[in-house]
């Protein structure tokens, strides 16, 4: 989904936030909210695809505003409430204030059977995609070429997996972009290199 | 950001308590995790043994996940590869996940909190130089950036370049130079990017 989190390239943020600002944690609550994402994962209750689109599915007001274990602490309490182990109310009743959810899912989709042969070195581009689920191709690359310079073993193809739906593994390759490709005329030089799932590819002649 | 998420947490605690999901201990571990085994210091471990010890070298670039593995530091199931991006004289990578904030927590510790920022997954892939002129790192223009976007189940780590100084160290004061930020790809460690360190402390 084409959602606020998609933040690659996005224009009019003030400078990082470096000195007095590394720590991971602010606060002792975060290690806990921490802690329940990763036991309840643990416990089955989703994967690392359905946690991460929960997230993505915050109401695009909240998810700016929210720090980040407040965005882990939603996703959680938002896949417990649609797994049915517990409700809205009583975790409202719990904080004794409304707690704000994700919203529902849209589908999710799964592989393409015959994906490509591509190999390192070889020039590629982005398919020019738009799904209304979980997907992990970055915005600021659809439709862009670049060459391949790395090649990971399958790995879960997040389109379907984000959605509890069965699809082949994917190999990921990461992708050697040039900035001034992704933004003409409007970036500083660099070599971007983004991981690409298989299927979000085809291979350059 | 500080918004104080205590009730919030003990709102999640109580009702998944209740239901018998979630245990003291599970919160005890946890906390054990991010305080005493996910430490920057498993990366800096894995890096000055690198830059001493060419066949590790070797390993840890052609697979760094099972290089980590050996020397001690698994990775979580979901940290399918660890990619070693290794820094010269000439390059400097620098990692980032601008869809979320991914990285290789249990090598180089938890994310820290401005690589969470929106601030700097926005703009480190589209003004690199500047965001790290920012951060105190003042590249000159001959110095070439890679950027790392992680945006699938594999991670990266930074190999960061050594000190020219620092030839005949000792492991440990060599593991005792190497930052969370340098593994990042955020800092360098040799001048003029950071003070020379002394070498009567460091030398073997």
């Amino acid at each position: 989904m084409d959602g606020v989190h998609d933040l690659g390239g996005r224009q009019g943020f003030g400078p990082v936030q470096f000195h007095g600002h590394t720590d991971p944690f602010h606060g002792e609550a975060d290690i806990r909210i921490a802690a329940m994402w990763v036991r309840m994962g643990r416990h089955g209750l989703y994967n690392m695809d359905e946690y991460r689109h929960a997230i993505e599915r915050m109401e695009p007001r909240h998810y700016m505003v929210a720090s980040y274990y407040e965005r882990t602490f939603t996703a959680v309490a938002s896949l417990c409430v649609e797994r049915g182990v517990f409700s809205a109310g009583e975790l409202s009743a719990a904080a004794g204030f409304a707690v704000q959810l994700s919203r529902p899912s849209r589908e999710g989709r799964v592989g393409e059977a015959n994906l490509p042969d591509i190999d390192v070195g070889d020039r590629v581009r982005v398919k020019e995609d738009f799904v209304p689920g979980h997907i992990r191709m970055p915005g600021y690359i659809r439709g862009k070429e670049g060459v391949v310079v790395g090649m990971s073993p399958v790995y879960p193809y997040p389109d379907a997996h984000g959605h509890g739906l069965e699809s082949p593994w994917q190999r990921t390759f990461d992708v050697r972009f040039s900035s001034r490709h992704l933004w003409p005329d409007s970036a500083e030089e660099s070599e971007v290199h983004v991981g690409v799932f298989h299927g979000y590819l085809v291979k350059v002649a | 950001m500080s918004t104080d998420l205590s009730a919030h947490a003990d709102a999640l605690q109580a009702v998944l308590s209740a239901k018998g999901l979630l245990q003291p201990a599970d919160l005890e571990d946890f906390h054990h995790k991010v305080t005493e085994d996910w430490l920057p210091r498993n990366g800096a471990r894995l890096c000055a043994r690198a830059w001493v010890d060419p066949t590790f070298k070797a390993e840890l670039l052609k697979d760094g996940r099972a290089a980590a593995a050996n020397m001690g530091f698994p990775m979580p199931e979901h940290h399918r590869s660890l990619v070693v991006l290794e820094n010269t004289a000439e390059l400097q990578n620098v990692i980032c996940c601008t869809l979320c904030s991914c990285t290789a927590f249990s090598i180089i510790g938890m994310a820290p909190g401005w690589y969470k920022d929106l601030e700097y997954r926005a703009r480190i892939v589209r003004e690199a130089r500047t965001v790290l002129g920012e951060m105190g790192l003042h590249l000159p223009e001959a110095m070439r950036i890679r950027v790392w976007d992680t945006t699938t189940d594999t991670r990266y780590m930074v190999l960061p370049y050594r000190p020219p100084h620092t030839q005949g160290w000792t492991t440990e004061a060599l593991e005792a130079l190497i930052t969370k930020e340098s593994m990042i790809g955020v800092a360098r460690l040799e001048p003029p990017y950071a003070a020379a360190p002394a070498t009567s402390t460091g030398a073997a």
